[in-house]
């Protein structure tokens, strides 16, 4: 990890140095245990303040639509998955982007270390593979691998899809993973217990959107909730306005969700919206054969026709 | 949606020419059919707030 660090300061130093960028789009240590924050870099002496390691879950996709500048951007797999999504949609151009490419192994799930202790947790350190937690009055150790995000644990993209310089060399990708057990568990449901989990499931949202927010695929100017004429939504905490924001976000992310898991990772509440939009990945999958941002250079199949599209649900 | 706990049937898609009046008309009594035996949708229906 501290090498992976040396490595992006170096790139961005020296691509700044070049003015090859305006700013480079990275992550610096944040103000409390495992919450390192984005951060962006205009000058060559602050790329010190870069780091890397497991705790860099956001998504940087998300802060690079619309943008006109030439950028520096530190990218894992689902990252760079995002970039490439963006890049179709025309958010942003491929020649404005510098990708310093970082192979991920996961990045640890805060709300799993924080609720495994009764005190609070002041630092979390990593050395080959190993987290140490440490509080007021406990210091324990895990395999990383048991702290994970549950989106990374089934992650088979790690490494970056299109990078323009890697931070190291490529990690291996996880083989053999069940990436839709989640999934499987609620259409196994009937529908009575597939409705009666998801209001389960909502029953503590507040309707803040930060799952909005952190999304990269969420740049719409105004958003449906958002907008008053017409409303299409009521602003209301009402279960069924809950609801319909949540499914129908989903739909908005429909072929072009990564699973980065930036939308559960930023809930104050702790809701795992994953539910939805991985429901609509794993059709996007089966029906198309379709995974989101693996190449800039394919259409997305909600843009396109083919003959063998499946037709079933047409009567 | 019907992953989301809507009953089977109550969402349907059909491709209905402007040509096919009588595809319309089956496709419109097929549904209403189906509709009717699943009941009233309570399921989007806000209700009123409970005041205690």
């Amino acid at each position: 990890m501290l090498a992976y660090t040396d490595r992006i300061k170096e790139i961005a130093r020296a691509l700044l140095t070049d003015c090859r960028v305006e700013l480079v789009i990275g992550f610096r240590k944040g103000t409390v245990p495992m919450m390192n924050e984005p951060c962006f870099i205009n000058s060559p002496d602050e790329a010190d303040q870069l780091v890397w390691d497991s705790n860099c879950g956001i998504n940087l996709a998300n802060y690079l639509a619309n943008r006109t500048e030439k950028i520096g951007i530190v990218a894992k797999g689902c990252d760079s998955r995002n970039i490439a999504t963006h890049i179709i949609e025309n958010k942003i151009g491929r020649d404005q982007l510098f990708i310093i490419g970082v192979p991920c192994q996961g990045m640890i799930d805060r709300r799993k270390v924080n609720a495994m202790f009764d005190g609070e947790v002041r630092e979390v350190v990593e050395s080959d593979g190993l987290v140490t937690v440490r509080g007021a009055d406990f210091e324990k150790s895990f395999e990383k691998s048991e702290l994970l995000q549950q989106n990374c644990s089934v992650c088979t993209h790690r490494n970056p899809v299109i990078f323009d310089e890697m931070a190291a060399d490529p990690v291996d990708e996880q083989q053999g993973v069940d990436r839709y057990a989640d999934v499987r568990e609620i259409e196994a449901m009937d529908p009575q217990q597939r409705w009666d989990a998801f209001e389960k499931l909502l029953a503590p949202c507040i309707r803040c959107y930060a799952c909005r927010n952190a999304c990269p695929l969420c740049y719409c100017p105004t958003c449906f909730v958002d907008e008053a004429r017409p409303q299409w939504v009521g602003k209301s905490q009402n279960p069924v306005d809950v609801r319909t924001f949540h499914f129908l976000r989903a739909y908005h992310c429909a072929g072009r969700c990564t699973d980065c898991g930036a939308c559960e990772r930023a809930c104050p509440v702790g809701i795992n919206m994953r539910v939805f939009t991985k429901k609509l990945e794993k059709d996007c999958f089966e029906s198309f054969g379709w995974e989101a941002g693996l190449s800039p250079d394919v259409r997305p199949p909600l843009d396109t026709y083919r003959p063998e599209d499946p037709d079933d649900f047409i009567k | 949606m019907e992953h989301m706990g809507i009953e089977p049937g109550r969402l349907q898609f059909s491709w209905v020419s402007s040509a096919e009046s009588t595809k319309f008309v089956k496709v419109v009594n097929e549904v209403s059919e189906t509709i009717k035996k699943l009941g009233p949708n309570d399921r989007f229906v806000k209700k009123e707030i409970k005041v205690a």
